[in-house]
């Protein structure tokens, strides 16, 4: 199973608008029209953090939904990847010093691909996206790996004792 | 030993079968709506993906339910295509969805409850007319061993066209398309259409998937049944009406659940006016 990797050719992604304007959910939502149809690579749309691989946060985190992106991201099953959609997620943008706004997503949870831009063109995200899943493979054989080393520790320490 | 070869084969070849036939369903939908789609696997990259997740389970009765679920509708496909007892097959089958509902009602979640509560009212809406179809079938052939009727040389789609079209209309509600995909549905992923699946994830969600392709294999084998004198233009009616059915489902919008049941005992209804004509026509009409 660990030589197959469906992981990359599958990732389902969660979209969770953070404190966006909104223009960066509506290039989101182009990838998914027949103009650029990112199901060609087999990326679905879920809105489920527990069916996720992906989680694409659009805007900075304010005050309020500090636990909530939280709560998305410890809800999705490992190997799991963040992406962070534009500036304002990536640094919290033109919207920093606003007293509301805690900063960029990686002031919560940890980020693995930045996409700038404001608004991020579609190209920019399916791109994003595309670096994102071989960030996710590594993941998932580190896993993948983690367990075997675990697995084996396992098995010695019971032909020691 | 030939009811033993069917049963092995089905148990071999449906995941594979109903996989291609939803990867195909996933191209031509995407044909439809002008999209490139994805490739012809994709349903087995998904399923094999998902086997790859960390297993995060609410509570392990949901894993208990769901297995139960593929369990239950392998056998009976496994029954159907051994050529067993049509009635005997339809009750493991509707048992099989019990076991989905109790699995979704597992979980103390509302998405999850408002999934079981839909797919139970879908069960209530095509579980009639499941049963007309065995009757249908057994009135024409005089039997309800699968082996009998595939074997019959009457055609009986002549004898029973309302129990056909009855059929199709709640094959709509099984194969989960619009407008009856009040429960699960191949598009809608973000919205509560999706509720029965929300707490299945990792594994238990793959075997979720690869009951619904073992579930529409069976249910192509029942559309066959009524083409079973003639198997090439059985085979023509089975691809036909698939076709159909993912066109309707490209065309229509998703109707309120009381739409669907209205409609499966409507289909139910239709069902019934062709037996009574028929039984009417066998007791000394004709």
């Amino acid at each position: 199973m660990s030589t197959m990797a469906f992981l990359k050719r599958s990732p389902w992604i969660l979209h969770y608008d953070a404190s966006s304007c909104n223009g960066c959910d509506i290039e989101v939502l182009a990838c998914l029209t027949p103009l650029y149809d990112v199901e060609r690579f087999g990326i679905i749309n879920t809105g489920n953090p527990k069916h996720a691989d992906i989680l694409m946060i659009t805007g900075g985190i304010n005050e309020l939904n500090r636990a909530v992106v939280r709560n998305l991201y410890e809800q999705m099953p490992e190997p799991k990847v963040v992406v962070a959609i534009g500036i304002c997620a990536a640094t919290g943008g033109i919207f920093r010093e606003c007293y509301n706004i805690a900063g960029g997503v990686d002031k919560i949870i940890p980020v693995d691909v930045y996409v700038p831009g404001c608004a991020a063109r579609p190209e920019m995200i399916i791109d994003g996206v595309v670096t994102a899943l071989s960030i996710l493979e590594e993941k998932r054989a580190k896993m993948t790996g983690a367990a075997q080393i675990k697995d084996d520790a396992r098995q010695a320490a019971g032909e020691t004792t | 030993m030939n009811w033993l070869i069917g049963a092995v084969l089905f148990l071999i070849l449906a995941p594979i079968g109903g996989g291609l036939i939803a990867g195909i369903d996933r191209k031509i939908t995407a044909r439809m709506q002008g999209r490139v789609g994805p490739p012809l696997l994709q349903p087995f990259y998904d399923v094999g993906k998902l086997f790859e997740k960390e297993r995060a389970v609410v509570t392990t009765a949901q894993n208990f339910y769901v297995l139960a679920y593929l369990i239950f509708i392998a056998l009976s496909g496994a029954l159907f295509f051994a050529g067993g007892d049509l009635l005997l097959i339809v009750f493991a089958f509707t048992l099989a969805h019990v076991f989905l509902v109790l699995g979704a009602y597992a979980v103390h979640s509302p998405y999850s409850h408002i999934g079981a509560e839909r797919e139970l009212i879908q069960v209530m809406a095509y579980e009639p007319m499941i049963i007309l179809a065995a009757v249908g079938l057994y009135m024409v052939s005089g039997s309800f061993y699968v082996t009998d009727i595939v074997t019959t040389t009457v055609p009986a789609i002549l004898y029973l066209p309302g129990v056909f079209l009855g059929f199709v209309v709640i094959l709509t509600i099984k194969l989960r398309k619009s407008p009856f995909d009040i429960s699960t549905s191949h598009h809608a992923h973000q919205e509560i259409v999706k509720g029965i699946t929300t707490e299945f994830s990792g594994s238990t969600l793959a075997q979720v998937e690869i009951a619904h392709w073992y579930e529409n294999v069976f249910l192509l084998g029942f559309v066959f049944l009524f083409f079973a004198w003639n198997p090439v233009l059985g085979i023509i009616a089975v691809a036909v009406t698939y076709l159909a059915e993912i066109f309707v489902d490209n065309v229509t919008a998703r109707a309120r659940w009381q739409a669907a049941l209205k409609s499966g005992w409507l289909a139910t209804l239709l069902g019934i006016v062709n037996l009574a004509i028929l039984s009417y026509m066998m007791l000394g009409g004709a």
